[in-house]
């Protein structure tokens, strides 16, 4: 499987706070990665480090290098909005736009240019039919998205991210606000999804990420202590740290 | 530590295995202790006994599922639990085997003495021997010492082997003893099957240890 992000020595400090300490990650292509580990251990800010999130963040460098198909994304040529049209992000809280459902999803190809109403009909039906919602809402695509349940929002930012056409989504605890049934569909979509698009998601919830992940990687305070395929690191890691952390030995 | 909980079920499950075990080195060294006195009373003992180890037998399954149940055990967690449900069946299986050659000695007559095939003393001596030696290495996660009881399999099938022959000779020289030489065959292969699940123990301890049963990776 191909390396679709190569991260090297990867260094985050939020003003003196070291919070990525020489992080060294590939992410493969079409496939799912999950980033586990306690809470403030640096898994969301890795995954912030991967569209260049962290730089609205004030006080924050970054060192090392981080590279999307060989090229690197903090070079200072990159244009940061090309950057998060290629690699989408979908976050922990569903976040419609006040707005209607159509106008969510039509919302980033328009700003990347796309005026034709026939064109950007047929992105909104594809994206959501994509993020398994099509069938949901396609009576009332011209109302309110804040309407739809938690989980109907959450598959609709899904279908945000999808609509200008990514090959990379970025996914931070995306059900962690969501009822088991409603995570249980994101969950089979993205397994859907990994079959055209890479996908990385970070996750409290361990059985999800032994559930749905090819490949797990253990964060322990901006460390990065461990990374394999997942049924390795659920049935026999190599770290003492990831064992006493996926067992509950840790405290 | 963070789920004290878990770990007290964990542990609760442990100390019925290892009653289990203790219950099952007990039934086979009666069972053989039985043969060579030809003590009736202790072979009903051994058969009376079979129970409890089929009830322990119950209660670590249960224990076991009811973890797998509420905690979804991972990793080394996952890998103790399921090789508990996996040991426990062979041990049941010993300890009815056990129960099966008690079974017999109360058929047999005091003069069809033990010593009176040459290989079954040494069947007994060799299926004791691994039954300790695996439940040790099993407590210990000894993965060597798991291989090493591994090999005596191959001594006992070769003593099954000795007593085969040895029972053939005695029919032919006399067809009165057909019934008392089934009855040995019976004992005889009786102790060969519990070598086979000794076997399986043993394996058992490489998976607790590596994930892998015989260098091959089952998760």
């Amino acid at each position: 499987m191909e390396n679709k992000i190569v991260a090297k020595n990867v260094n985050l400090h939020y003003g003196s706070k070291h919070a990525l300490k020489n992080v060294s990650l590939d992410i493969k292509e079409n496939a799912i990665t999950a980033f586990i580990g306690p809470s403030g251990c640096g898994k969301s800010t890795f995954l912030k480090t991967l569209n260049r999130m962290n730089d609205y963040v004030e006080n924050c460098k970054i060192e090392g290098t981080i590279l999307l198909d060989g090229e690197d994304v903090y070079d200072e040529k990159v244009d940061t909005t090309v950057l998060r049209k290629k690699v989408g992000m979908v976050f922990q809280q569903p976040n419609p736009f006040p707005m209607s459902i159509y106008d969510n999803i039509a919302y980033g190809p328009r700003i990347h240019g796309i005026k034709n109403k026939r064109e950007l009909d047929r992105i909104v039906e594809e994206s959501l039919k994509a993020a398994a919602l099509y069938d949901e809402v396609s009576d009332r695509l011209h109302t309110s998205a804040l309407g739809l349940s938690g989980g109907q929002q959450q598959r609709l930012c899904i279908a945000r991210a999808l609509a200008v056409q990514p090959d990379v989504i970025l996914l931070d605890e995306p059900t962690s606000a969501l009822d088991p049934i409603s995570t249980l569909k994101i969950e089979e979509l993205l397994l859907d999804l990994k079959d055209k698009y890479t996908i990385a998601i970070v996750t409290h919830n361990m059985q999800q990420a032994s559930r749905i992940a090819d490949y797990t990687a253990f964060f322990l305070v901006g460390e990065m202590i461990e990374y394999g395929q997942t049924k390795d690191i659920f049935s026999i890691p190599k770290d003492k740290r990831t064992e006493d952390y996926i067992t509950g030995r840790f405290g | 530590m963070l789920r004290s909980q878990f770990h007290i079920e964990l542990n609760n499950m442990h100390v019925e295995l290892d009653k289990m075990c203790h219950l099952v080195i007990e039934a086979i060294d009666r069972c053989v202790e039985a043969f060579q006195n030809h003590d009736l009373e202790l072979a009903q003992e051994i058969i009376r006994n079979d129970k409890a180890i089929n009830d322990v037998e119950r209660s670590v399954e249960s224990k076991c599922l009811s973890l797998i149940l509420k905690q979804q055990p991972v990793a080394s967690d996952l890998r103790d639990v399921s090789t508990a449900l996996k040991v426990v069946t062979d041990l049941e299986r010993i300890g009815d085997q056990s129960a099966d050659i008690a079974e017999l000695i109360l058929e047999m007559d005091e003069k069809d003495s033990y010593l009176m095939i040459e290989h079954i003393p040494s069947m007994a001596r060799v299926a004791i021997e691994m039954v300790t030696s695996a439940l040790s290495a099993f407590h210990e996660h000894d993965i060597q010492k798991a291989n090493e009881v591994k090999k005596h399999d191959r001594e006992m099938d070769q003593l099954f082997e000795e007593v085969k022959l040895e029972l053939v000779q005695i029919v032919k020289e006399n067809k009165d003893h057909v019934d008392l030489a089934i009855q040995f065959l019976m004992i005889a292969k009786y102790f060969e099957r519990i070598g086979d699940h000794v076997v399986n123990i043993c394996e058992w301890v490489e998976f607790n240890q590596t994930g892998k049963v015989n260098d091959t990776r089952l998760i």
